[in-house]
């Protein structure tokens, strides 16, 4: 499968036999992103890190990523630090790093950033979160983790917990699931239910997922609990957040019930989602989930900059 | 023997030659003439339209009607007006007769017509960019954002 100078902007570049595809690559990468062996499959290319929203995790692993593979990173941290600070657009600036970089890997604030960035960038750009829209390599990641767990995504009773309106993991995620015919529950406070449209495009896909507020409703019958941090950033008004912060909390007692083999994934950083008491138990996955970011992206800057394993 | 005119043709009299948008979606008259960048400073002629008129067609109990007087449309200028009147007919009328008959039709694609609902979307954030929305559905219309992957609500308070 030839993935040379595709962009991955949205779920909507993406099949199944493409995610499968990535997928298997990302095992054959696990070696080489622990350290234990060396391949330099992308020497002499250099990618452009541009991330103008904080990240912790997908700005390392991507860093990470490309270094294992021997590519050299450019990178810009804040929009204070750029001509964006002078006015200059955001098209502007992709051209001029365009002419700089081999590939592109874009966090944005706004919505869509990443798919603009595409247009006038003839090197691929890589969307690593753009506002509340898509997150293609998290959801890369997080299925990935599943898989790991589980040897299979065909099937699996998936509950995804917490912030379902403004988490835009979840958003891409509950769209590549539906092309598992997994069975599906949202855990959310009414007011942090998945947008209508998102629901709607997951219905047409075959997935009927069930609706609820209460988190005890999914817990014993899940394969896996994927869980959410409530972002205060994304909160319009203070006071909406603060009715809705804390709602759900994952520790041992709301766990003694679950399947044993049941996982808790979360896409970090949490805050007090998941009691720590939980990072020690069978269940806990969310470490190695954060770990996994790096095979992931080290397969999709592999694919994308057409390097040879 | 000449049939008699049906009473809503009373009501917006005939024309001798231009073009009739018929079956438009009630009270969107005013948003077709919008779509069509057709007012009464940029024409020489007659505008009429009909607002809130009965009608007969299936799916519908009141529509507006547009006449536009020594102005014929073509086919891919109409097409716009499915955004937001996706049962209109259009005839072209020439010394009173009806010359040529179609329904609207939206493309696949919907690009610098309307502007997308989500204001965090990069298209409303000073870029030059030029809107563009995937067309899902066609009647009613259901526009997606290609940028921003939203479905646009509103379609008629949205138009550029």
């Amino acid at each position: 499968m030839d993935f040379t100078n595709k962009d991955l902007v949205s779920i909507r570049d993406l099949d199944r036999s493409q995610i499968e595809y990535i997928l298997d690559l990302s095992k054959e990468m696990v070696p080489y992103a622990r350290g234990e062996k060396v391949k330099r499959a992308l020497d002499g290319k250099i990618v452009a890190s541009l991330f103008f929203e904080p990240s912790t995790r997908t700005k390392l692993s991507f860093q990470s990523a490309a270094m294992r593979l021997g590519c050299d990173v450019i990178d810009v941290s804040e929009m204070s630090m750029t001509s964006i600070a002078k006015g200059e657009t955001l098209a502007d600036t992709i051209r001029m790093v365009n002419a700089y970089s081999d590939a592109i890997v874009l966090r944005h604030p706004y919505e869509g950033a990443a798919r603009l960035a595409a247009e006038v960038s003839n090197k691929p750009v890589i969307n690593a979160g753009d506002g509340a829209g898509s997150h293609p390599t998290q959801m890369l990641l997080d299925l990935f983790t599943m898989k790991e767990a589980k040897g299979t995504l065909d099937g699996l009773n998936i509950a995804l917990v917490g912030d379902l309106k403004y988490g835009r993991t979840v958003h891409t995620l509950a769209q590549a699931l539906t092309m598992f015919g997994v069975k599906l529950t949202l855990v959310a406070p009414e007011s942090l239910q998945m947008p209508q449209d998102i629901v709607d495009s997951l219905k047409s896909k075959g997935c009927n997922p069930i609706r609820t507020s209460n988190l005890e409703d999914a817990i014993d019958e899940a394969d896996v609990l994927y869980v959410t941090r409530i972002q205060k950033e994304r909160f319009p008004d203070p006071t909406e957040y603060q009715k809705v912060a804390g709602t759900y909390r994952i520790d041992n007692a709301i766990l003694k019930d679950a399947k044993d083999d049941l996982i808790v994934m979360h896409p970090l950083p949490r805050v007090n989602e998941i009691a720590t008491e939980v990072d020690s138990t069978r269940h806990a996955r969310y470490f190695q989930q954060a770990f996994n970011g790096v095979p992931v992206r080290m397969a999709i800057l592999c694919a994308i900059m057409g390097g040879e394993m | 023997m000449t049939q008699a005119p049906q009473v809503e043709d009373i009501k917006i009299p005939p024309i001798r030659n231009g073009t009739v948008i018929d079956h438009i979606t009630d009270r969107q008259a005013r948003s077709v003439l919008k779509i069509l960048g057709v007012n009464e400073n940029n024409v020489d002629s007659t505008i009429s339209i009909g607002i809130h008129v009965s009608t007969t067609k299936e799916g519908m109990k009141w529509k507006d009607i547009v006449k536009l007087e020594d102005m014929e449309l073509d086919h891919i200028a109409v097409s716009k007006i499915a955004l937001i009147a996706p049962l209109a007919t259009i005839s072209i009328i020439r010394d009173y007769y009806v010359a040529e008959k179609f329904d609207v039709k939206l493309a696949d694609t919907v690009v610098g017509l309307v502007k997308c609902s989500n204001p965090n979307c990069i298209t409303n954030k000073g870029e030059p960019v030029t809107p563009k929305f995937f067309v899902e559905e066609r009647c009613p219309a259901k526009l997606r954002c290609v940028y921003c992957d939203r479905i646009l609500m509103n379609i008629s308070d949205n138009l550029i």
